[in-house]
């Protein structure tokens, strides 16, 4: 008889589970709705790996600041007076109050309301009242300041934040994304991306799992929005169909996308992406062709924004920029914004208008992709037949030359990258 | 420009239960028919945003507030299938005033509206711009700044 050493302290019921429900071609309904699963995923996920937080245009001068979250916390992004960004716990040091409640601002300082902590805008204690009952002021040093978030590293301005001390660079983190974020920033004639236009929030009862998938899901536009699709006249139910040249892509790290480049260069028409004739937006593409010459600036302009969704809570969507926060295993909030040009302002307002129809609790677009994300999450809770099939496309996978994995417009490519990457950091 | 008041309070009051009335019912056709050609429908979610370089819950043009229609007559507009189980109250209805031609009413709504997710209980300020064309009153303008207009909503696709 052979017995087999358990080593107690390495015995991991639940990552046994996790491995158990998180197949190459499949998952199960269970890791949409389980407690215990969610509050691992905040632990290995939102609260250690790189999770974007903001963008640097959000507070443009020295002091600014503006709330922010990294999923269920409540996070203040702040510009100190020499221009670095930080990210700060909002929960004062003393008793635990939050410190700041004004969505944004401009201040030094913050200072509690319970007893009157002060704080710098680089979480440092300055201040607390009565400080006698302390030993006096000089027991500043000792007494804590604001949590600050180790790690914030940019990149073109979009601001992530790590909770865990070490682990790859933000750069390592993004990868083959990083080029994602440049190609959607050469379409500003400055090269900068703004977000200014403020944030809709929209909230659904649903895993946030749930919509990361649908993100780079090419197989659902053609149902989920036949609808808008139908009267508008749309030329987006096309990019997604059998016929489409469009690829789903894995860029590794589980960051995915919905490459549409390579049908926008079949159509061939600067700003054709965008359905904006260039006659419509004269001042943009005047300046667009002076920055980077004729013939790169209608490449740019023909290649189109990029829709690629980087995990775990940014995706960029062409036009729209949203950040997916998880609250708790069945409610998660898409704060969603139309992305801005530097540079762009007759491009800006149409981008505006073209995406506050489409998105938020009213947009033509995504309150149908709400509907669905409730509607899997009531489903997934039914008994039977318990998996979640992933098989789309796996017998077309291909590897391109850059060694990334994909798929056809409408495969799961993108679902199965991200299920690997998940399983490797819950388990 | 501010000229004199053309709407009374009655008539004002009588063509918001009215509108409110034929939204909770669905009567699209008839809903569509009260708005002007120049209309504008707009749920801010800053009422104090420029509407055309920040961003909005709704901000429809006549031909916007068209495509919403027709979208709903598909019969495929996902988050409306079935449809919310609705019933609203207007209120607190005063007449504000007048701009141009337009007389401005002011008035408070609440609506409940019940679906498979849960029951909403939408409460907002209204301004309606009234105007009247060829004999009939029509809105030219009607916008709702919901209470929690700048927080996290659930999805609603229903006519506010």
């Amino acid at each position: 008889m052979t017995t087999v050493d358990v080593d107690p302290a390495r015995t991991d019921p639940l990552a046994d589970r996790i491995r158990s429900l998180v197949l190459p071609d499949r998952v199960h309904g269970s890791i949409y709705t389980d407690p215990d699963v969610y509050a691992r995923e905040l632990e290995r996920i939102w609260y250690a790996t790189w999770v974007y937080v903001g963008h640097a245009s959000e507070v443009p001068e020295p002091n600014d600041y503006v709330r922010k979250t990294i999923g269920p916390q409540q996070v203040v992004m702040t510009r100190d007076k020499t221009g670095a960004i930080h990210v700060l716990h909002n929960r004062c040091s003393h008793r635990g109050n939050l410190v700041c409640d004004a969505d944004r601002g401009n201040a030094g300082s913050f200072r509690c309301p319970y007893h009157g902590w002060t704080f710098a805008n680089t979480g440092d204690l300055l201040g607390f009242p009565f400080n006698q009952g302390y030993g006096g002021s000089r027991a500043r040093a000792e007494l804590p300041g604001l949590g600050v978030v180790p790690r914030v590293e940019s990149y073109r301005g979009f601001v992530f934040a790590s909770l865990a001390v070490d682990g790859p660079t933000l750069r390592e983190h993004l990868g083959a994304a990083a080029e994602r974020l440049d190609r959607l920033c050469r379409l500003s004639p400055e090269g900068e991306v703004e977000l200014t236009a403020g944030w809709v929030k929209h909230e659904v009862t649903a895993n946030w799992k749930m919509l990361v998938e649908n993100e780079t899901d090419g197989y659902h536009p053609q149902f989920v929005h036949s609808s808008i699709f139908s009267i508008s006249g749309s030329g987006i139910g096309a990019l997604y169909s059998d016929k489409s040249t469009a690829v789903t892509r894995a860029l590794g790290g589980g960051h995915t996308e919905n490459d549409l480049s390579p049908e926008f260069r079949r159509l061939g028409v600067p700003m054709g992406w965008a359905g904006t004739p260039e006659a419509k937006i004269p001042d943009y593409v005047a300046a667009m062709r002076a920055t980077y010459g004729s013939e790169t600036a209608d490449e740019i302009m023909i290649n189109g924004s990029p829709h690629v969704m980087i995990f775990p809570n940014l995706f960029v969507a062409e036009i729209q920029l949203f950040q997916i926060q998880p609250l708790a295993v069945d409610r998660t909030v898409q704060h969603v914004t139309a992305i801005q040009f530097a540079g762009a302002p007759d491009l800006n307002r149409r981008l505006v208008t073209q995406c506050v129809g489409s998105v938020g609790p009213a947009g033509m677009l995504l309150a149908d992709d709400a509907e669905m994300y409730e509607r899997n999450q009531r489903g997934v809770a039914q008994r039977q037949p318990e998996w979640l099939d992933l098989t789309r496309g796996l017998h077309r996978e291909r590897v391109d030359d850059d060694g990334h994995t994909i798929g056809t417009a409408t495969d799961e490519t993108s679902m199965r990258a991200m299920w690997r990457h998940y399983r490797e950091l819950m388990t | 420009m501010t000229t004199a008041v053309t709407v009374d309070l009655r008539e004002a009051e009588q063509f918001l239960y009215r509108e409110a009335r034929l939204a909770d019912a669905f009567a699209l056709e008839e809903w569509e028919a009260l708005w002007t050609d120049d209309a504008v429908y707009h749920v801010p979610v800053d009422p104090d945003a420029d509407p055309r370089t920040h961003m909005s819950i709704v901000f429809d043009n006549r031909g916007r507030i068209a495509t919403r229609i027709k979208q709903l007559q598909t019969g495929r507009r996902h988050s409306q299938r079935p449809p919310s189980r609705l019933c609203r109250s207007v209120t607190n209805v005063e007449v504000l005033g007048a701009d141009g031609g337009d007389t401005v009413v002011g008035s408070v709504v609440q609506v409940l509206e019940s679906r498979d997710r849960g029951t909403t209980w939408w409460v907002g300020r209204v301004t309606h711009h009234l105007r009247r064309v060829d004999g009939e009153l029509r809105m030219a303008a009607k916008t709702v700044v919901l209470v929690d207009a700048d927080r996290a909503l659930p999805t609603m696709s229903f006519l506010l």
